[in-house]
């Protein structure tokens, strides 16, 4: 008898019902949206603007079709593209620059999908058109700045200790100090351990030279730290796109992968990437003669009115000087931290010309404010305005005050975005139009339900009963493999199609190997019953060794391939995964359903 | 329905000389064709930039190519992609430009004079990209071979091994000959095709051994030679092995059809794989394995003799 334990089939029932539920997104499409992100974490996206944003789309006349916050973003149905591009304008209006407003498509899938995770599968570029840069980030560079800065360090505090000193040379990864006498060199190493211990010092007592290597921890430290400021400062920038779902992650040990779907101008992408923001410090004038003069339309010559941006979007108005005291190529790094009180505090790491002027300017200005102004594009927006309370020698300097660790964190990030840790080249670009990315989703369609029908057919014809099994269980196949990519959200790419239609004419040789050897159990002579448990008894074995073999060449894909390969690579391998569960344990429970029953089977249909 | 009903075992193994005759001349070609005509690699190994271009009516490609031409940009290929209205055109690597004003100053050269045309595609790949794709698709395809020899060794033996893996590279030196003697272009997809036909190859290779290994545990087949013992396993799987091919064969077609330029050169390297696939591990693999001096004792393991000892 061909019976399957009752679990068999609670295992089959269970794995269906959850393919049914995570492939319904796929069919459901999509729907015009607006989505309302923040660009900096101390302007949360929250109920407020949420009711600003209803506010707004109702003065204007437009009726969403739903609105919900989610990850710290808004996100805005329409019912279709006009009305999403108006309701755009409109909420762009209202909630002004501090915040992201881009258009973007959302799944139509009821809520109780969304509520279970059940999302559409993720497609890639090239099904959805957009831009995709591989950015290298110069190593060399990096490293480089980093020794500059340390010779600049380790010049001032000899200087500071009166240790006399020849120079301070930078070749390749090491740095040479020469100095006079034993003295000296002593002076020196006690100097260099104490103010920059990272450094692996060598000291010759017969040249008297110092020779200073960057630990090979130090050098993937700074390495790392660099790809992650240029991370960092890509992020800033692509925020200006309005780019609704943007890609920006580390891809080996120096290169950035940059993906913007839905963008198709390059061109400007490519211009904001690479641009070059600036920092500069000024001061700012308190005199309340003059900022009233200034307020009332008339601006002193030398000055400039700039807004300063609150924290609940609003902006003060400073009068600033048009001076340019120093600017972002002198700072070196910007960390959020905290103040010797607890207090949140951003500490600026200067160069040495940088900490000389800077030095200067607040021995000059005690009890004044000074403004630090981001540049972008033209535009310029006060980051912060603090007092100096006194002179800050040395080139390290803390901002604290009335701020939250939030906007501690929001002000570092943007006197970095002013600067690129290292230089970065585009390596690899690839731009799909809308049209062709609409294309390649139904020529990959059309190609696996061409395949897939002719097929079936010539199962059903062939193997008769046991045809349609197969049929069924390559459906099944293909429903779960489906459901698998939808639910984890792997890429689907144009390759990846490709690997879905393959698996399916590959994995149908399962259901080839289980009827011919069911076929020749009939020819030789065993009862149906039998025929059906050793048919599958011995194509079980081979279709293992077929498949793991497959397998085998499938993960090698996955590890070493790189792009097109790796998305071709990935469905292909969860391919042979669903094929050996619907091959097996599907048609053959479809079988014993079936045929399990008869008690007198006199025959098969195969 | 039945296609397959071969009464009595085909003696497979008796051409074997000639069936590998045959194959070691396709693979002197294919290795012949590699050298002297060479890959056509696309931009993704070469580095240099491809743009896919849609004109509204036919495009004229003269034109096209003289427009190019004027803008001084080095070597460049045009041709026309699938339909008539859609362009091909390639650019190679130039030192002082970026990709963009590349791409920009075609579009404008095309352009220039009212011609609507709407870039469909832009690919820029740099020279260090290239060489590390080389590097990874070698690694690929050496770490797949051992993979699936180790694998098959400690399954069967490691004749099957051997004779699997010679089988299977036979298959993707004739496929890369085919893309070097029709100097059809190779890209990374095709590369992912020709990585798939390595364990799609082997996958056929494995049914047959595994028939072979059954006929020799068989009570039945003990008085039979070798020969006669993978003769008839061959002609056993014979019906599995065409029917299956088929099928996989019309999925690739498909794909072939319906799937766009993009889509194309994977296909191909599919279709000649599957082909080979079928030829190489019935006629390839399974002379190799009779000629390694594959025997019963290989596959069956002794039993083992019980150790009695007093101490």
């Amino acid at each position: 008898m061909n019976r399957y334990p009752l679990w068999k089939y609670i295992v089959i029932a269970v794995a269906l019902v959850l393919a049914t539920i995570y492939t319904l997104p796929n069919f459901y499409g999509e729907t015009p949206a607006v989505q309302v992100s923040s660009t900096r974490q101390s302007i949360p996206v929250d109920t407020t603007v949420m009711g600003r944003v209803e506010g707004a789309l109702k003065a204007d006349g437009i009726t969403p079709d739903g609105m919900f916050l989610d990850n710290n973003s808004l996100k805005v149905r329409f019912h279709d593209p006009d009305t999403q591009i108006k309701a755009r304008d409109a909420i762009q209006h209202e909630l002004g620059d501090s915040y992201i407003i881009a258009l973007n498509l959302l799944t139509a899938s009821p809520d109780w999908l969304t509520r279970l995770k059940a999302y559409p599968m993720f497609l890639g570029l090239d099904l959805r058109g957009g831009v995709h840069f591989l950015l290298e980030v110069d190593m060399k560079a990096a490293l480089d700045k980093t020794l500059e800065r340390y010779s600049g360090d380790i010049r001032r505090e000899l200087k500071k200790k009166d240790v006399r000193y020849g120079g301070v040379k930078h070749i390749g990864n090491t740095l040479e100090v020469q100095l006079r006498d034993p003295e000296t060199l002593k002076a020196a190493e006690d100097v260099v351990s104490r103010t920059l211990p990272t450094l692996t010092q060598t000291g010759d007592t017969t040249s008297y030279k110092l020779t200073l290597t960057l630990t090979p921890d130090e050098v993937t430290r700074i390495q790392s730290d660099a790809v992650k400021q240029n991370i960092t400062t890509l992020h800033n920038r692509v925020n200006e796109l309005g780019v609704a779902e943007p890609v920006i992650q580390q891809s080996g040990a120096n290169r950035i992968v940059v993906e913007l779907p839905g963008v198709q101008d390059t061109a400007k992408a490519k211009d904001i990437l690479g641009r070059t923001d600036t920092l500069e410090v000024r001061m700012v004038e308190d005199d309340q003669a003059k900022v009233n003069d200034a307020l009332a339309g008339n601006v002193p010559v030398g000055y400039e009115l700039m807004d300063e941006a609150q924290p609940d979007g609003s902006a003060q108005k400073l009068l600033v000087k048009k001076d340019v005291e120093l600017t972002g190529d002198n700072i070196n790094d910007a960390q959020p931290g905290f103040d010797e009180n607890g207090a949140p505090a951003v500490h600026i790491n200067l160069d040495s010309t940088g900490a000389e002027i800077f030095r200067q300017v607040t021995a000059e200005n005690i009890g004044k404010r000074m403004a630090m102004i981001l540049v972008e594009k033209g535009r310029s927006e006060i980051v912060t305005a603090p007092v100096i309370r006194s002179e800050i020698g040395g080139g390290r300097v803390e901002i604290s005050g009335s701020m939250d660790p939030a906007e501690a964190n929001d002000v570092a990030l943007l006197l970095r975005a002013g600067s690129l840790a290292a230089p970065m080249t585009i390596v690899e670009e690839r731009t799909i139009g809308p049209s062709l990315g609409k294309e390649n989703i139904e020529k990959g369609f059309h190609s696996t339900l061409w395949g897939f029908a002719v097929i079936a057919v010539f199962m059903m014809i062939y193997y008769r009963a046991f045809g349609v099994i197969s049929a069924i269980s390559l459906g099944v196949n293909l429903f779960l493999l489906v459901a698998l990519l939808s639910m984890i959200q792997a890429t689907l790419t144009l390759p990846g199609i490709a690997a879905i239609a393959l698996s399916l004419g590959m994995a149908i040789d399962s259901n080839v190997l289980i009827n011919e050897r069911v076929r020749e159990e009939i020819r030789n002579g065993m009862p149906p019953h039998s025929a059906i448990q050793a048919g599958y008894d011995h194509a079980w074995a081979t279709i293992l060794d077929s498949n793991i073999t497959t397998l085998i060449a499938g993960l090698a894909l996955l590890i070493f391939g790189s792009g097109p390969i790796r998305g071709f690579a990935v469905v292909h391998c969860l391919g042979i995964m669903t094929s050996m569960f619907s091959a097996v344990l599907v048609s053959r429970g479809v079988v014993n359903l079936w045929y399990g029953r008869r008690r007198r089977l006199t025959s098969l249909s195969v | 329905m039945e296609f397959f009903r071969i009464k009595r075992d085909i003696p497979f193994m008796s051409y074997g000389r000639l069936t590998t005759a045959i194959s070691l001349v396709t693979f002197l070609l294919a290795v012949f064709f590699l050298i002297t005509r060479g890959l056509n690699f696309s931009v993704e190994f070469t580095g240099g930039t491809v743009m896919e271009v849609q004109y509204q009516q036919a495009a004229n490609l003269a034109d096209i190519r003289s427009r190019v031409d004027t803008l001084k940009l080095g070597e460049s290929t045009i041709q026309s992609l699938g339909t008539s209205r859609d362009v091909m055109i390639r650019l190679p690597n130039l030192h002082n430009k970026s990709s963009a004003e590349l791409s920009n100053e075609v579009l404008a050269g095309l352009s220039a004079g009212g011609q609507h045309v709407e870039v469909r595609k832009v690919d820029f790949v740099g020279p260090q990209v290239g060489e590390e794709l080389v590097q990874h698709g070698l690694t690929a395809i050496s770490l797949v071979c051992v993979g699936i020899m180790l694998y098959l060794a400690l399954r069967f033996e490691w004749r099957f091994a051997v004779s699997a893996i010679i089988a299977n590279m036979h298959d993707v030196v004739i496929i890369l000959g085919c893309f070097a003697f029709f100097r059809w272009e190779f890209s990374l997809t095709v590369l992912a095709g020709v990585l798939a036909v390595l364990g799609y190859s082997v996958n056929e290779s494995v049914v047959v051994f595994d028939r072979i290994r059954e006929n020799f545990r068989k009570p039945g087949m003990r008085n039979h030679e070798v020969t006669e013992i993978i003769d008839n396993a061959i002609t056993a799987t014979m019906s599995r092995t065409i029917i299956t091919h088929g099928s996989t064969e019309c999925m690739v077609l498909s794909m072939l059809i319906f799937g766009g330029p993009a889509l194309h050169g994977f296909a191909t390297a599919l279709t000649i794989g599957i082909l080979f696939g079928i030829y190489s591990s019935v006629l390839v693999a399974s002379p190799i394995v009779m000629w390694l001096g594959v025997s019963r004792e290989n596959l069956i393991k002794p039993p083992k003799q019980k150790q009695e000892a007093v101490v």
